[in-house]
C-alpha cells in the first residue's frame, strides 16, 4: 500500500471509532443512550480535558515525574542486571547457587511489591523506581545471562587463538555480546520501567500520569481517566521511539531483520 | 621441500584423541596419527566426513589435548594453545560486532600494538586480500568470500610461523573456491609457512598442496596415506587440474579414499538408524 494511503486508512480508523463513540454517547437510540457518558464520557470531552491540561501547563509536572521514574528504573535496573547478568554467566558456581532464589523472585507478581516499597521508600519517587527497578532488572539479566552463556563457541576459539587473554576475551568477546542482548531486550525493559512507575504511582503517590489516572478515579471523572489513559499512550510511543533510534545507533553491526509484509 | 634440514613445524607423534560420550562410553575419534610438517610445507588433510580431520587440526592448535601421544611445535612439547599458529575456522569467526578493520587490526591490539599502527597494517593486509575498500563494513554486509579474505587477514596480520586451515573454503560455492585457493597460494608463495589445510575435496588438495594425507573412516581414523605432490609451482588452481600429472594422482589417492569415503557413509547411516 503507498505511504499516503496508508495513512488516509490509518486515519480513518481513528475518527470512525471516535464518531462512533461521540454518536452514541450523545444521541440517545430508541430512547437509550447506548454508552452513558457517566460511564463512556465522550471524545469531546475528552480532548478537552487533554487540551486543559497542557493548555494549563499541569500535565507537565506529572510527565516529568513519570518520565523521571522511568529512566531511573530503566537505568539502574539494566545496569545491575548487565552486571549480575554477566558475573553468573561467568562464574556458573554462583549462578548455581542463587538460582532458585532468582527464579523464586521473578516468579513473584511485582505489584506486590510496591506497599512494601511505599512502606520502605515512601510516596516519593524512589518506591516507584524501585518497583520499575524490579521489572526491568529480571528481563536484562536474563538476556545477558543467556546471551553470554551462548556466545558462540567458534568465535571464542578464534579469540583464544589470535591470543586474547581471559580478561581480553571478557572485553572483546563476552562483554559486547552482553551489551548487544542487552539492546536486544531495550524495548521491553523500557515498556517496563514506565510499568512500574505508572503501576506504581497509582497506588500511592501525589504526581505522575498514575496519579493523575488514580485521582481522576476517585471523583468519577471517566473523561480524566481516558485522557489520562491517551497521554499515557502518546508518552510510551514517544519513549520507544526514541528508543529505536538509540538501538539503531548502536546496533549497526547486526543484520537488518528482514521485512515481511 | 621436504629438505632433512628444515625444522619440523607441526609433529604429531602416535596422537589418540577420545572423547567421553554418555557416562563411561568412550568414543576414539582419531587413533595414533603421525604427522609432520616442515616449515614452509603445504599439507593437506582429505578424509571422508566426520573422520576426525577436524579434531586433529585442533590438536595441532593445543585447543585439544590427545588422550595419548605427542604433538611437538618447533621441537617443543605443545602446552597449552599453540602460539605459533594461526587458525582460520569453518565456520563463521570474525567478531560481528567489530568492522572487518577492526577484525584485522585486533590481532596486533591484543599484542599491545598502538591502534594507530595496528589499523595502518590492517588496512595494508585488508588490500592484499583485495578488500582494502570494505575495511568499515561490518561482517554481515560482506558476502562470505569477503568474511573469509577478512578472516585470512585477521589470522595473517599476526604473522603466525604455522597457519592451520578447516575446511576454510568449504561453505563457499565453486568459483569462490577457485579464487580463494589462488589467494592463498599467491600470500604463501611470498611468505612460506607451515600450512596444516583440512579438506574433503581430494582436486583441491591436490591443487594446493606439496603433500596429501589421507585419514581412515572415523571411528578411530588413522592415516592411511601420504603422498607427495611433485606439480610445479606457481600454480593456478583451474589450469593444474589439467594437468595429466594431477589426474594420475589423483586416480591413485582416489582409489584408496573412495573405499574410505563408503565406509564413512555407512558408519553415518548406521549411527542415523541406532540413534
Amino acid at each position: 500500500m503507498p505511504r499516503l494511503t496508508l495513512l488516509f486508512w490509518q486515519l480513518m480508523v481513528a475518527v470512525v471509532a471516535l464518531s462512533l463513540w461521540q454518536f452514541f454517547a450523545t444521541v440517545p437510540v430508541f430512547g437509550r443512550m447506548l454508552l452513558p457518558p457517566f460511564f463512556f464520557s465522550t471524545p469531546v470531552d475528552v480532548a478537552s480535558q487533554i487540551y486543559k491540561w497542557f493548555a494549563t501547563g499541569v500535565i507537565w509536572k506529572h510527565l516529568m515525574i513519570t518520565l523521571w521514574e522511568s529512566v531511573l528504573a530503566f537505568v539502574i535496573g539494566s545496569v545491575g542486571g548487565v552486571l549480575v547478568g554477566f558475573w553468573f554467566a561467568r562464574q556458573p558456581r554462583v549462578a548455581a547457587v542463587f538460582d532458585p532464589y532468582v527464579k523464586m523472585m521473578n516468579a513473584l507478581p511485582r505489584v506486590v511489591l510496591a506497599p512494601i516499597f511505599a512502606l520502605w521508600l515512601g510516596l516519593g519517587i524512589w518506591s516507584k523506581v524501585a518497583l520499575g527497578v524490579t521489572l526491568v532488572f529480571f528481563i536484562v539479566f536474563f538476556n545477558v545471562y543467556q546471551g553470554v552463556k551462548e556466545v558462540s563457541t567458534t568465535v571464542l576459539d578464534n579469540g583464544r587463538m589470535l591470543g586474547m587473554s581471559e580478561r581480553q576475551l571478557t572485553r572483546h568477546v563476552y562483554w559486547p555480546s552482553a551489551l548487544s542482548w542487552m539492546f536486544s531486550s531495550l524495548h521491553t525493559a523500557v515498556g517496563f520501567a514506565v510499568v512500574g512507575a505508572v503501576v506504581g504511582e497509582y497506588l500511592g503517590s501525589a504526581a505522575g500520569l498514575g496519579y493523575l489516572i488514580q485521582q481522576a478515579e476517585g471523583v468519577f471523572d471517566v473523561g480524566a481517566v481516558f485522557a489520562g489513559m491517551f497521554v499515557l499512550s502518546a508518552f510510551v510511543i514517544l519513549i520507544d521511539f526514541g528508543v529505536t533510534l538509540v538501538e539503531r545507533r548502536l546496533l549497526v553491526w547486526r543484520p537488518a531483520p528482514v521485512a515481511r509484509d | 621441500m621436504a629438505d632433512t634440514a628444515e625444522p619440523v613445524a607441526v609433529a604429531l607423534d602416535n596422537a589418540t584423541v577420545a572423547f567421553r560420550v554418555a557416562g563411561d562410553r568412550v568414543y576414539t575419534a582419531v587413533e595414533r596419527a603421525s604427522l609432520s610438517v616442515a616449515h614452509g610445507e603445504f599439507v593437506a588433510i582429505v578424509g571422508p566426513t566426520g573422520c576426525g580431520k577436524s579434531t586433529l587440526l585442533n590438536v595441532a592448535a593445543g585447543l585439544l589435548k590427545p588422550a595419548a601421544g605427542a604433538v611437538r611445535i618447533f621441537d617443543q612439547p605443545l602446552t597449552g594453545l599453540n602460539r605459533d599458529a594461526g587458525y582460520l575456522f569453518q565456520a563463521d569467526a570474525l567478531f560481528p560486532w567489530k568492522t572487518a578493520i577492526d577484525n584485522v587490526a585486533i590481532g596486533l591490539e591484543i599484542k599491545g600494538a598502538p591502534r594507530a599502527m595496528a589499523l595502518e597494517r590492517a588496512q595494508g593486509w585488508l588490500t592484499s586480500v583485495g578488500l582494502g575498500a570494505f575495511g568499515n563494513r561490518y561482517p554481515h554486509m560482506l558476502s562470505g568470500g569477503q568474511r573469509k579474505r577478512v578472516g585470512l587477514a585477521q589470522v595473517l596480520i599476526r604473522d603466525p610461523k604455522i597457519l592451520l586451515m578447516d575446511e576454510p573454503f568449504g561453505p563457499l560455492d565453486a568459483q569462490t573456491r577457485q579464487i580463494m585457493g589462488n589467494l592463498l597460494l599467491e600470500l604463501w608463495t611470498a611468505d612460506r609457512k607451515a600450512v596444516l589445510f583440512v579438506t574433503h575435496d581430494l582436486e583441491e588438495a591436490i591443487a594446493l598442496a606439496d603433500r596429501v594425507v589421507i585419514m581412515s573412516a572415523g571411528p578411530g581414523a588413522r592415516i592411511i596415506g601420504d603422498w607427495k605432490v611433485a606439480l610445479p609451482r606457481p600454480r593456478d588452481i583451474s589450469e593444474v587440474r589439467m594437468e595429466k600429472q594431477f589426474h594420475e594422482l589423483h586416480r591413485e589417492i582416489w582409489s584408496v579414499l573412495k573405499d574410505e569415503v563408503m565406509k564413512g557413509y555407512a558408519q553415518s547411516s548406521l549411527a542415523a538408524e541406532a540413534s
